[in-house]
């Protein structure tokens, strides 16, 4: 449970002292200028980009807090460590090459660049199904050796770990689908670039989740 | 931007007014329809948990007079009851029924920033429910495991519904938070981003604060449960050994190995401790804004208030140990668990402290939803002091397995939230429904209710010392309780049923004023918040007609010495107050 408080300090931390430096120093009783004068915005930014950065953090703590139930899990003395396919390192690249390629589009999004955006969802779309599929792979590959879920708790980590992320990467490829057939069917490249800019910092994201995970699992 | 949510908008609101009757009633993205649906199906199955607890009362009250309560139904009662009140019903109400409500109104917002996502929360949230309900029908019937659903025996023979009943609660839980969680991240990014001109974060009411920080509390636990709830579903449905330990049941080896019950307590406390603070902190804002409304009088030490909250919120996540001191663990641990349990109490107490002062020397009007607020003190300090009993490992070990923790949780977060439920209630409906109620049957409300629920739990407290074990279905004879436990239990029963009944006049009463009630002023109260000050009564969809209101000052401008009224709304501009040359000094 450490790692958990450990993400969630930091997360509360943020939280915290960023609305305790909104509430000190302020007198709500006295009405003046400055204050009518106030946006309602708490952030400089698009509401959607909130929402996401919110997301992230709930997603952070999910993935914390199976990262928790991993480490203690496995002290307990059935557990027998899994030796993970080869193919994973196949998939990261695929996972790496993506969140490059979103990084890509994302640019030539901003200089609404059309072409190169209808180009660069194609790549990174095709690159995080590639990914996915190569996910799925090496749970055949697993399956053919008689490494099933139930056989021992590591291998249900193992299945488990990339279900939850396989599904986050999911939800992502929807939000990503809508803005490809948009681009692809004419819409200016404007039209997306909200969608793009907050794919490429899923993708990020993913990226690390996955990079934490992956690390973990070789590791133990 | 080619997306500009609907509360970034100002003008051209009309055109967003839906027209037919499903588009404005069914699949509704206007908040305040969402919050009554919200509303209404967290009340229903809140009804079905009243029920379900007057069942239970009755077995303990009246042993073994009732042939279609047996071991296995009581315990399935116990169980529902406990989770559709915490979670179905409490989690539902606060956040998607007055959250959704009230964050856009009070901070002066067309709408959630996305709408769409926040009628889907609704739906979803639906689902869940009907999941929890078919659960009943099953065969094997809902899971018995109590609340808590603790591992090995929620799934292990002997257990009523480990065949599909556990199934679809868990499910059920997921889903919930799949909808929790739409909803959430609405609630906070509304709060952030759609407040209108001139409304800072510090000029915010406590009720939004209340929500805004139970939300936070929300998205970052209930993935613990979720994560409890797929690993329990997986060692279910194929045999993993996530929780599970190798076991012997009913002489014959299950097929799982060396799983760890206690890693699935520690998740699901991880939830289950902020899950309390999700109930508590809204509540805690609502019976500020109340108590401060209808004592016509500032609330006493605002920005502590905001700085308690946010206290409050950051410690509930390193507490949730002291709910296992029973499972045995390292005694530094406990000791470390004890204090933070410990201090906890110092932002809740000075809350406390805050109400009370904010009703020193006030104006109070002792109208229906003040009467509630009021009956929250109450409750809550009772609730809580007997927490501080608890939170200390030596004296929980004892008393952990009696009734005195069952009168301890149910007089902090049942009793306690439930009054802040019916306050609000009280408190807006005129504002929700353009409507008044019946004053008076109200007040008989609150009087039965306060005076009935206490009936039931102080004598709880009794029976705790006496050693009266909870979770049994029947006591038996034992040489420890006297006679006179047994009668109390029966007392005890009376009284539940007596406060079950006494809901009936409030459900009569809101669908009577509903119906027939007069109309109701705009502002009945006098209060100074913003969604007091909409155009019309109840509010439209898109709440504020053309402009959105501008604020000038804080929620809390009542009797403001000079000025002809007694309250000065959020939306009135400084140089608008007669006379001029106020003395901002005086009133803190």
């Amino acid at each position: 449970m450490t790692i958990t408080l450990i993400f969630l300090a930091c997360i509360m931390v943020t939280v915290i002292g960023w609305l305790l430096r909104q509430t000190l120093n302020t007198q709500p009783w006295v009405s003046n200028e400055i204050d009518d004068a106030v946006s309602g915005k708490s952030l400089d930014t698009n509401s959607k980009a909130v929402g996401l950065a919110t997301f992230l953090a709930v997603a952070t703590s999910l993935f914390g807090l199976f990262i928790s139930a991993y480490t203690l899990r496995m002290k307990m003395p059935d557990w027998n460590p899994l030796a993970e396919p080869d193919l994973l390192w196949i998939n990261t690249g695929a996972l790496v090459l993506a969140s490059i390629a979103f990084q890509w589009t994302r640019g030539a999004a901003v200089k609404n660049n059309d072409n190169s955006v209808r180009i660069g969802l194609a790549i990174s779309g095709a690159l995080s199904v590639l990914f996915l599929g190569g996910q799925l792979l090496a749970w055949y590959q697993l399956q053919a050796v008689g490494d099933t879920m139930a056989r021992n708790p590591a291998n249900a980590f193992f299945y488990l770990l990339t279900a939850v992320h396989g599904l986050h990467m999911l939800g992502g490829l929807w939000v990503w689908a809508r803005s490809a057939i948009k681009v692809w069917t004419g819409a200016p490249s404007e039209a997306v670039r909200v969608s793009v800019e907050l794919c490429t910092v899923y993708w990020h994201f993913l990226l690390l989740v996955w990079a934490i995970l992956f690390g973990m699992l070789l590791s133990t | 931007m080619a997306y500009v949510s609907i509360a970034d908008r100002d003008h051209e609101i009309e055109h967003h007014d839906p027209q037919t009757f499903i588009t404005k009633y069914i699949w509704s993205q206007d908040h305040k329809v969402i919050a009554i649906q919200y509303g209404l199906t967290a009340i229903f199955v809140g009804l079905i948990a009243l029920a379900l607890s007057v069942m239970m009362r009755l077995q303990l009250g009246f042993p073994d007079s009732f042939s279609f309560i047996t071991p296995e139904s009581y315990y399935q009662f116990v169980t529902m009851h406990g989770m559709i009140m915490v979670i179905y019903l409490l989690t539902a109400l606060f956040l998607g029924g007055f959250g959704n409500y009230l964050i856009p109104l009070m901070c002066g917002s067309r709408d959630m920033v996305f709408p769409y996502m926040n009628m889907l929360s609704y739906w979803v949230y639906l689902l869940s429910v009907i999941i929890l309900l078919i659960s009943f029908f099953v065969p094997g019937g809902a899971t018995g495991a109590g609340w808590t659903l603790y591992p090995p025996q929620a799934i292990a023979p002997g257990t009523p519904g480990i065949e599909l009943g556990i199934i679809l609660m868990l499910a059920s839980l997921a889903v919930f938070i799949v909808a929790f969680t739409m909803g959430g991240l609405n609630y906070v990014t509304t709060v952030l981003q759609a407040r209108c001109r001139g409304m800072t974060l510090m000029r915010l009411p406590l009720s939004v604060w209340g929500i805004f920080m139970a939300t936070i509390l929300g998205l970052l636990a209930f993935p613990a449960l979720l994560v409890s709830a797929i690993m329990m579903l997986l060692d279910k449905t194929i045999l993993t050994s996530f929780f599970m330990p190798a076991m012997i049941s009913a002489g014959e080896q299950l097929s799982h190995t060396g799983g760890s019950p206690v890693l699935f307590q520690h998740l699901f406390w991880f939830f289950g401790h902020p899950e309390v603070y999700i109930v508590a902190l809204p509540a805690f804002g609502i019976v500020s804004d109340i108590l401060s409304t209808h004592a016509r009088k500032n609330i006493f030490g605002y920005r502590m208030m905001v700085w308690a909250i946010l206290a409050i919120g950051g410690l509930s996540f390193i507490v949730w140990a002291h709910h296992m001191y029973v499972s045995g663990m390292n005694p530094y641990f406990g000791f470390f668990f004890a204090t933070t349990t410990l201090i906890i109490a110092v932002p809740t107490a000075l809350k406390v402290y805050n109400w009370v002062l904010t009703l020193w020397q006030g104006n109070i009007h002792l109208r229906v939803p003040m009467l509630f607020a009021i009956g929250f003190i109450f409750t809550f300090i009772h609730g809580g002091l007997t927490g501080i009993f608890l939170g200390n490992v030596v004296v929980d070990l004892p008393l952990s397995d009696t009734y005195f923790v069952v009168a301890h949780f149910h007089m902090v977060m049942g009793v306690s939230p439930v009054l802040v439920v019916f306050g609000a209630i009280y408190h807006w409906f005129p504002k929700m429904t353009g409507k008044m109620y019946n004053e008076t049957l109200g007040k008989w409300h609150f009087w039965m209710t306060f005076f009935g629920t206490y009936s039931i739990y102080l004598p709880m407290h009794y029976l705790g010392f006496l050693g009266v074990p909870r979770r049994y279905f029947s006591m038996g004879t034992t040489d420890f309780m006297p006679e006179s436990a047994h009668t109390l239990n029966t007392s005890i029963t009376i009284s539940a049923i007596f406060v079950a009944v006494t809901q009936l006049i409030f459900l009569y009463n809101m669908i009577v004023s509903l119906r027939s009630g007069k109309k109701s002023d705009p502002n009945p109260w006098g209060a100074a918040t913003l969604e007091w000050q909409t155009p019309d009564n109840p509010p439209k969809h898109g709440n504020w007609g053309h402009h959105l209101p501008e604020v000038h000052r804080w929620a809390y401008d009542y009797s403001v010495p000079g000025y002809p009224d007694d309250f000065i709304p959020q939306n009135v501009p400084a140089s608008a107050e007669a006379p001029a040359g106020r003395d901002h000094g005086i009133h803190h």
